[in-house]
């Protein structure tokens, strides 16, 4: 009743294009807008802010990053942690070399770093592919982590072999390091998801996002349509990586505030898999609905039986809450193997017919 | 210059001065590739069969020798004869936990994904890793168990070989895990070969739909296999087990086996061997003759790049079946 395009009319083609063409929708997303950017640092605190909303937004964004890749292009990717270090550690060496220029230019800087070295191990994705490709990108993963244990330049000379993130402000305001306030950098983070998603979503809509489509779909059957395979993929690792890189600098720099080599290691790889699958392959909104139930669940899960007012061992807790990951994840798979970006569709189709479904 | 002299002259410069220490190399590396290869084995086994690429595999080791050593240990808290009689009665129980998750992996998670992606499977293999590092931890705790390679009479220490103007040295253990494997090896290979089962397992790898239209039983099928892993898995763990200790740490030997895996082909039992000479041989030279070169550690990534490289000239691996692609 309330959600229906019936009698919108469209007379141009620019309105028939637009990224929302339903007025519910644009409402919808000034709604979701509002609250994130005015509502949530209103009312959250620091805690929640950092712990909840800042992890859920780096993650969406790598999650963004590799359903580029494997949802859109096809392509499996297990390097995506690496990836994200490889921006970290740019970002990193960029804001020692040009301590003076703008932070947030240089993270969106350090995903051309980023984009670089994911376009070198996108090489083998011609010859490759399939489980066969997922393995190879485990050569990243492995190759990378390693380089960020083993080159010093990389880390600066640190004794810890840390990196250790130094204050930079802009207006006057500290954004990173220890002194940045945790709405500060809520807020920075959102405004960087915020973009970044807009254009990717605009990226999916034109030449390169169909291409990419096309290759996912059959490959040789996009070649024979005068595709240029090489490039679409590469093209796909290069953005893919240049999101992750982007995810990965944020991630340090205005949520850790420190990282080691050990923070982009596989588990993190297969974490943000994890939610481009359980989300959605194929669906930017499943990315972030995929970050928010991988990131909230344990939440959850840990919340419960203090809930119910039960004292459980801690360990005991974390054994448990390994064992109803695992079983959700088979659950949603069975349930739904189209993922929750699916759900929201169903959702949203039966909300059109409602209340005289036919 | 002086690098280049450094890449390819001074290794092998030095295994043509010290011969002893490329043969103790190659034999570790040797070592190391077999027992890649049992895990890559399990791999192979659940691929072939039912298109599942088992991410598990590696848990389901850990898990394996987990409950071999717990149950072991509660025997003879019982009372149960001397420690070779509990050891090999603990054998047999965890064969049988092993067939039971088989049976529950088959009820619960394969028969309502039937049909499904590829990927799709294979995520649902990760939950099944969690869920396995959860159950496990529960029930055995975190801590590592030492593996009771005495009562199972697996030999220990060392033979020293004089040869070559120096001294070899072998692991008893690792002679005993090389025999094994080559057992175990052979008696898949002629299960597949020479029994029904086999054959309809074989059937089954083919074609799906042709396999169901001929009677055979894909349940059934998809049990057998599960388990024949999981039998894999525990003869892995025993053997991992008896070098290191039994720990959590021991599922991260399941990506070592990637590698392996993709080289000899995902579908090939004796891919799965070669390959895992090929990436344990490599591994052990790269890491002590150019492994200085780069500081240590190259271990780690360098079984990658050794199957990507053959990977380049042949996609579907040395042993694969060939990919063929229709629009």
């Amino acid at each position: 009743m309330l959600y229906r395009e019936a009698g919108q009319f469209k007379t141009t083609y620019g309105a028939d294009q637009s990224v929302f063409p339903i007025r519910q929708d644009r409402i919808g997303i000034a709604l979701i807008l509002f609250v994130a950017f005015v509502l949530v640092p209103l009312l959250a605190s620091s805690f929640v802010l950092s712990a909840v909303f800042i992890p859920v937004l780096v993650f969406a964004l790598a999650a963004i990053g590799l359903n580029l890749l494997t949802g859109y292009a096809g392509q499996v990717s297990l390097g995506t942690g690496a990836f994200m270090g490889v921006g970290a550690y740019t970002c990193y060496k960029l804001t020692t070399y040009f301590p003076q220029v703008n932070i947030i230019v240089l993270i969106l800087a350090s995903g051309l770093g980023s984009a670089a070295v994911g376009t070198v191990f996108g090489l083998p994705s011609l010859r490759i592919k399939g489980f066969y490709l997922a393995v190879a990108t485990l050569a990243a993963q492995f190759f990378l982590s390693w380089s960020f244990v083993r080159i010093p330049w990389l880390y600066n000379h640190n004794v810890s072999g840390a990196i250790e993130v130094p204050t930079r402000t802009m207006l006057g305001l500290a954004v990173t390091g220890p002194n940045a306030t945790p709405l500060t950098r809520y807020l920075v983070v959102l405004s960087i998801v915020t973009l970044m998603t807009w254009v990717a979503s605009n990226l999916l809509r034109g030449r390169i996002g169909r291409t990419w489509m096309a290759v996912r779909d059959m490959d040789i059957a996009a070649e024979l349509i005068g595709i240029r395979l090489y490039s679409a993929k590469l093209l796909a690792f290069a953005v893919s990586s240049f999101y992750c890189g982007v995810a990965g600098a944020i991630m340090v720099f205005l949520w850790f505030g420190a990282a080691e080599a050990d923070s982009f290691n596989i588990d993190q790889s297969f974490l943000i898999l994890f939610m481009v699958i359980v989300g959605g392959l194929g669906s930017l909104i499943g990315s972030f609905f995929g970050a928010i139930f991988i990131w909230g669940l344990p939440i959850v899960l840990r919340a419960t039986p203090e809930f119910f007012g039960l004292t459980i061992r801690a360990a005991t807790v974390e054994h448990l809450q390994f064992m109803i990951v695992g079983a959700l994840i088979i659950f949603f798979l069975i349930v739904e193997p189209a993922g929750l970006a699916r759900l929201w569709q169903i959702g949203k189709q039966k909300l059109r017919v409602w209340p005289f479904p036919y | 210059m002086d690098l280049l002299y450094k890449i390819f002259l001074d290794p092998f410069v030095q295994m043509g001065t010290a011969p002893d220490l490329l043969v103790q190399t190659l034999w570790e590396g040797l070592v190391a590739g077999v027992l890649y290869a049992l895990i890559a084995l399990g791999y192979v086994l659940i691929y072939k069969a039912s298109g599942v690429f088992n991410f598990a595999q590696g848990i389901m080791v850990v898990f394996a020798a987990l409950t071999f050593v717990g149950i072991a240990a509660r025997l003879r808290q019982w009372g149960v004869g001397p420690g070779d009689v509990a050891a090999y009665g603990a054998l047999v129980l965890t064969a049988l936990v092993m067939l039971g998750l088989a049976w529950g992996v088959e009820r619960l998670m394969l028969r309502p994904l039937v049909n499904q992606p590829e990927i799709i499977l294979f995520m649902a293999t990760f939950g099944l890793t969690y869920f396995l590092i959860g159950f496990g931890e529960l029930l055995f705790g975190g801590e590592p168990k030492v593996m009771i390679t005495d009562d199972l009479h697996l030999p220990r220490g060392a033979l020293e070989f004089k040869m070559l103007g120096g001294f070899v040295s072998l692991q008893k253990i690792d002679v005993a895990a090389a025999i094994i494997a080559s057992i175990m090896v052979a008696a898949l290979a002629l299960f597949f070969q020479k029994t029904r089962i086999g054959r309809a397992l074989r059937a089954v790898a083919d074609s799906h739909k042709a396999a169901l239209s001929v009677g055979i039983s894909l349940e059934q099928i998809w049990v057998t296999v599960w388990f024949a892993a999981g039998i894999v898995a525990l003869a892995t763990g025993i053997m991992w087990g008896a070098r290191s200790d039994v720990s959590f740490a021991l599922q991260t030997l399941a990506l070592k086996a990637l590698p392996v895996l993709i080289l000899g082909g995902f579908t090939s039992i004796p891919g799965a061997i070669v390959g895992g000479v090929i990436i344990g041989v490599g591994e052990k030279l790269g890491e002590f003759y150019w492994g200085p070169l780069l500081g240590s550690g190259i271990e780690s990534w360098l079984a990658y790049v050794i199957a990507l490289v053959f990977l380049l000239f042949r996609p579907q691996g040395l042993f694969g079946e060939k990919i063929i692609e229709r629009i």
